[in-house]
Parts: structure tokens; C-alpha cells; sequence
């Protein structure tokens, strides 16, 4: 045992606030963790590394020849749709697996700590973006492999990838939300779909929207994936998409805002 | 900053947890000095969990007041995060990363540098006796062993004041021993310690001062040996051949050993505190002289039952699924 004696409690200089510095230091070890607990399980990467790839593959030749007449002309409208619809699926997992870890006798230790309430959830929505990174690249390579050859090169694919990920960490926040007030796994990823499918699929991910009905184009119209499905698609067709890129970032950020703080408290009363 | 701020390490006033109709703390006043060990003893479910996670900032108490060190727990959470480590089943360590692995994140999220952690980690795992299974996957450790993993995380800041929740339920006789000088080593180092337990020997041996919690409030505070005084040294349980004797052998047990008996529940049975085992002979003599018969004699130490028993009248409740501990109940098993 040490052999040091414990400064008194009295003696000791403490401040009841954390501060910001803190709070991003204690975010990047806690992401530290999470990247350490995927090293260890590698097995819970299965969705992010098989589900892009059945899925770009799958779509792409059920839909191709009916919406684009071939699969190959369909692939620069499609990929980056499948590529949101895929990303925002993992950011699903995201919650549902906070939810895992959270019933582990170790975030209560976490809670005991004099450090920034949000790091044990920030850390881990932080080491998640890892996981989009490997969905995103599998989409692009099988997309690649079948053909597609985006206009914008290279560099248009990583700021589609780019963008697409810093979304998908805004969206889950609110799945982490779920997962902070849900009483299990199970219903986190039940309540998680129920919102992701209406979005996902009544968006212009998959097919263009003006066939639609006019209550549904409207819908569309203001559905965020669609303004980061048409943000994406034109980072990779290299046309302009400001308008989309900027509604994008700013409902991410609005996102965050709203459901850092709302999951922050909520973990925090969690018994 | 006044002086009772620095004498009390903790401080509580009137603590109430409620769940839903169960108030698992109804009401807990508890005064620890700076520098000693201090035992909160009692059965499952009679809110020892409940109350160090108030203490500790995990749970928010529904009335009532907490300080530690004169900083309070509500108000000052962060303050109080600062001055304390907590170990128990529910505080414990990462199961998915090895020992080093643990030691080093808590050691980087209370702000030490990388190499400084490594050096910490190192440190502790030898002073705790891990070395050799320091990259061993958490899962393959004994139960002894994650105890005093546990323990090593919670003294990384070497807090003046730690929390042990339970520290040696479940373990085998030779870890628990190992355990109780683990802990009386972090005392001489100028810690204070408030630890639970179901053990009245494990309070005995470790804490200097032990108050008993039954349904959620304190029923008897005092030194080791004030509460034993209460029990008797040793505790002599009759059963009679007659429970209609009852009365008649509560009154002998009275006249000859000075103390009042308690009857168990169970029809026929007595319980007296002893303080000397010789007077038996005497007793015996005399209920033999009253033609009172006898099916069942012994003289034991005192157990949780017969604190419990002396001191609030009713035995330790056997339904576990009253509140906190509820989730430990595979421990269970190792309590006879």
C-alpha cells in the first residue's frame, strides 16, 4: 500500500464545474473505450461490414432496371442513398448498444467520477463514427466494384463521406436518447425504427420523387435525409449542392443541441 | 470553512429514497469522523445500497440532507465526485478490457497523463497483487481478484473518503481475509472507509464505529462493542419441549441471567444475550427445578439474527427482492 497520506478533504482544492477543455478530454478517453471494446468484439461489426454491401448489391439490380433502365446508370442516383440509409441504420445500433452498456456495473463507476457528465456518451457516440467509417468505405468500394465511377473523384466521395458521418453522429443522439429512457435493448431498436423507416424510406434515397403523390413530394421535400441524400449525391456528381450541404449541417447541429443535453439529464436521473 | 466541516466526513440528516411504495431509506442520520472506518450493517433490502448511492451522488435523495467533507451532495456533486472513490458490485470495473486497460482509462479520465496512467496502473496492480494477470481478459479473473481490481480503480486519486459496498459478499474465507487487510492498510494511510455489510465479525474486526440499518432507517449506532454489549458476547437459544412454558422460562432466563429473552417466531424457541457462557449451568439447573423440559440447547455467537432480533425485535427479513441488493441474489449462497 502507499505509504503517502491521503490530503485531508478539507485541504483539498476543488471546483463543482467542469470545464470545456475537460469535458473533450474526458469524451476522447471514454472513445478510447469504445474503441478498445470494438478491438475486443469484433464480432458486433457484422452489421456495418455485411449489411452495406448485401444492401448496395440487393437494391441496385432490384431497382436499377425498373427506375434508371440499368443497374450501371442507376448506381450515381443510388449509391449515395443506400450509403444514408445505411449509416443512419448503424446509428441505430449506436443507441442500442449504449443501451447494453449502460445496464454494466461500470457506468454507474462513470457516474461516481468528478468528470463531464456528457463524456461517457459523447466517448461512445465518438468511437461509433469509426463504425460509420467502415459502412461508408464497404458502400463505396462495393459500389466501385460494380461500376460506379462518381464524377467528383476521390475527393468528392470523401466529403460525401464526410458529411454523411457527421450526420449520422448528430441522429445518434437521439437514439442514445432512446437508449438512456428505454427499459431494454430490445424496445430502443423497436422505437428507433419506427422513426427511421418513414424517414429513410419517404425520402429521395431510393427513387426519384417526382412520381410521387404531392402530399408525399411535400413530405420529401422537407424530410432532413433527403437534404442529405441530395447534399451527398451531389458531393460525389460534383454539382452544387449549398443549399442542401447547409440545411444538412444546420439540422445536425439543431439535432445535437436539442438531444445532447436532453440524454445528458436523462442519464444522469437514471437510478 | 468551519470546523465541523473538516471533522465529519460524512454527514447525513433525514435521508428518504423512495421507490414507487417501497421507502428503501426512511430517514438516515449517520455522522462518520475524518480518518475511521465506519460499518453500516444490516440484512438485504434494508437500504445500505441505496443510502452509499446518495452519498456517492449516483441516486438523488427524495428528503433529507448529505454532505461530505461540508460539501453537499446535491448541491456540490462534483465537489463531493472529487473527494470520494466507490467500489461494490454495482461500481465496478470493464469487463470487456483487461485489468491494465481499466486502470489506465479511469486513471486518464481523472486527469492523468498517458505515461503518468501507465505508471499508476503499473503501480497499483503491483501493490494489489495483479501483475501477473494484468492482461488477462476480466472474464477469466476470480472473485477475489475483480474485489481488489475494484478497489484499485476507486484509489487512482487516492480520495480521502471511500465507499465499499459489500466489499467481501462472496468471497471465500482466505480472500475475505485478505480483503479486511487490504482495507485496514488504506486506513493507516489516513483514509476513512464506510463500508456495508452483512457480516456482524466483518463490522467487528474492520470498523470502529458500526450503526445497524433495518427497513431503511438506523435502528442501533455505536463502537463494535457497544452494539455486542447490547447482544451479549454469546447468544443462548432454547427450544422447549412445552411452548406453553414459555413465560415460565422467559422469567427463569430473567432471574438468573439478568437479561430479557426474546422469543424466535417460531413457537417454543427463546434467545437470550449472554455475557458469560458459565452462567448456563445455572439456568440449566434452575428450569430443570421448574420442570421445564428442553428439546434443543446451544450457545452461539451472536449473528446478524440476534442483532437484529435484540435490537429491533423482529428477525432478518427473508424476502430479497425488497429493494437494492435485489440484484446480487447469486451471492447468496456463501452467507451461512
Amino acid at each position: 500500500m502507499t505509504t503517502a497520506t491521503i490530503v485531508p478533504g478539507a485541504e483539498r482544492a476543488l471546483k463543482n464545474h467542469v470545464s470545456l477543455g475537460q469535458t473533450v478530454r474526458n469524451s476522447l478517453s471514454m472513445a478510447y473505450r469504445g474503441l478498445l471494446k470494438i478491438k475486443r468484439t469484433p464480432e458486433q461489426l457484422v452489421d456495418v461490414t455485411l449489411q452495406p454491401i448485401l444492401f448496395t448489391l440487393m437494391f441496385t439490380y432490384i431497382f436499377g432496371g425498373a427506375i434508371a433502365g440499368d443497374a450501371l446508370s442507376y448506381l450515381p442516383f443510388f449509391l449515395p442513398g443506400i450509403l444514408v440509409q445505411t449509416v443512419i441504420t448503424t446509428s441505430v445500433v449506436t443507441g442500442v448498444q449504449l443501451r447494453e452498456d449502460m445496464d454494466k456495473g461500470v457506468f454507474d463507476r462513470f457516474r461516481s467520477l468528478p468528470i463531464a457528465r456528457v463524456a461517457p456518451l459523447a466517448g461512445a457516440l465518438l468511437a461509433d463514427t469509426v463504425r460509420y467509417g467502415i459502412a461508408t468505405t464497404l458502400t463505396f468500394v462495393t459500389g466501385y466494384l460494380m461500376g460506379f465511377r462518381p464524377e467528383a473523384g476521390f475527393g468528392g466521395v470523401l466529403a460525401a463521406s464526410v458529411v454523411v458521418i457527421v450526420a449520422a453522429w448528430a441522429l445518434s443522439w437521439i437514439f442514445a436518447f432512446f437508449g438512456v429512457i428505454a427499459r431494454s435493448a430490445g424496445s430502443v431498436q423497436g422505437i428507433s425504427f419506427l422513426v427511421l423507416f418513414p424517414l429513410t424510406f419517404l425520402s429521395n434515397a431510393y427513387v426519384p420523387a417526382d412520381t410521387m403523390p404531392d402530399w408525399l413530394q411535400w413530405f420529401v421535400g422537407i424530410n432532413p435525409v433527403s437534404h442529405l441524400v441530395t447534399a451527398a449525391r451531389g458531393l460525389t456528381m460534383g454539382t452544387d449542392v449549398t443549399g442542401d450541404l447547409l440545411a444538412t449541417l444546420l439540422g445536425a447541429a439543431v439535432v445535437v443541441a436539442v438531444f445532447a443535453p436532453l440524454t445528458v439529464r436523462a442519464y444522469m436521473r437514471k437510478a | 470553512m468551519n470546523l465541523t466541516d473538516s471533522t465529519w466526513a460524512i454527514e447525513a440528516d433525514g435521508l428518504v429514497k423512495t421507490f414507487g411504495a417501497n421507502r428503501a431509506v426512511d430517514g438516515v442520520d449517520l455522522r462518520v469522523a475524518s480518518g475511521t472506518v465506519y460499518g453500516v450493517l444490516g440484512p438485504n433490502g434494508a437500504g445500505k445500497t441505496t443510502t452509499i448511492s446518495m452519498l456517492a451522488t449516483l441516486l438523488r435523495p427524495d428528503a433529507g440532507t448529505g454532505r461530505i467533507f461540508g460539501h453537499d451532495v446535491v448541491k456540490e456533486p462534483q465537489i463531493v465526485r472529487q473527494l470520494i472513490g466507490v467500489t461494490g458490485q454495482y461500481a465496478s470495473v470493464d469487463e470487456t478490457l483487461s485489468a491494465t486497460e481499466n486502470l489506465v482509462l479511469f486513471s486518464r479520465l481523472l486527469g492523468l497523463g498517458r505515461a503518468e496512467a501507465k505508471r499508476k496502473a503499473a503501480e497499483l496492480l503491483e501493490e494489489f497483487g495483479l501483475t501477473e494477470a494484468a492482461k488477462r481478459p476480466l472474464k477469466q479473473f476470480s472473485g477475489g481478484m475483480r474485489r481488489r481490481l475494484d478497489l484499485a480503480a476507486s484509489l487512482i486519486a487516492q480520495p480521502p473518503l471511500i465507499f465499499l459496498d459489500e466489499p467481501t459478499t462472496g468471497l471465500d474465507p482466505r480472500t475475505r481475509a485478505q480483503m479486511w487487510d487490504t482495507i485496514r492498510r488504506l486506513v493507516s494511510s489516513g483514509s476513512t472507509v464506510l463500508l456495508t455489510t452483512q457480516y456482524l465479525d466483518e463490522a467487528d474486526q474492520l470498523a470502529d464505529r458500526i450503526a445497524v440499518i433495518d427497513r431503511g432507517r438506523v435502528a442501533a449506532e455505536g463502537t463494535a462493542d457497544e452494539l455486542k454489549a447490547s447482544v451479549g458476547s454469546s447468544s443462548l437459544q432454547l427450544r422447549l419441549a412445552e411452548p406453553r412454558d414459555l413465560g415460565d422460562a422467559q422469567a427463569a432466563i430473567e432471574r438468573v441471567l439478568g437479561v430479557r429473552a426474546t422469543t424466535s417466531p417460531e413457537a417454543g424457541r427463546l434467545t437470550a444475550p449472554m455475557q458469560d457462557a458459565d452462567r448456563v449451568t445455572e439456568l440449566l439447573v434452575t428450569l430443570r427445578e421448574a420442570g421445564i423440559h428442553l428439546t434443543e440447547l446451544s450457545v452461539q455467537k451472536p449473528t446478524l439474527d440476534e442483532v437484529f432480533l435484540t435490537l429491533t425485535g423482529h428477525g432478518v427479513e427473508t424476502d430479497d427482492s425488497v429493494d437494492d441488493d435485489s440484484t446480487e441474489p447469486q451471492l447468496e449462497g456463501s452467507r451461512a
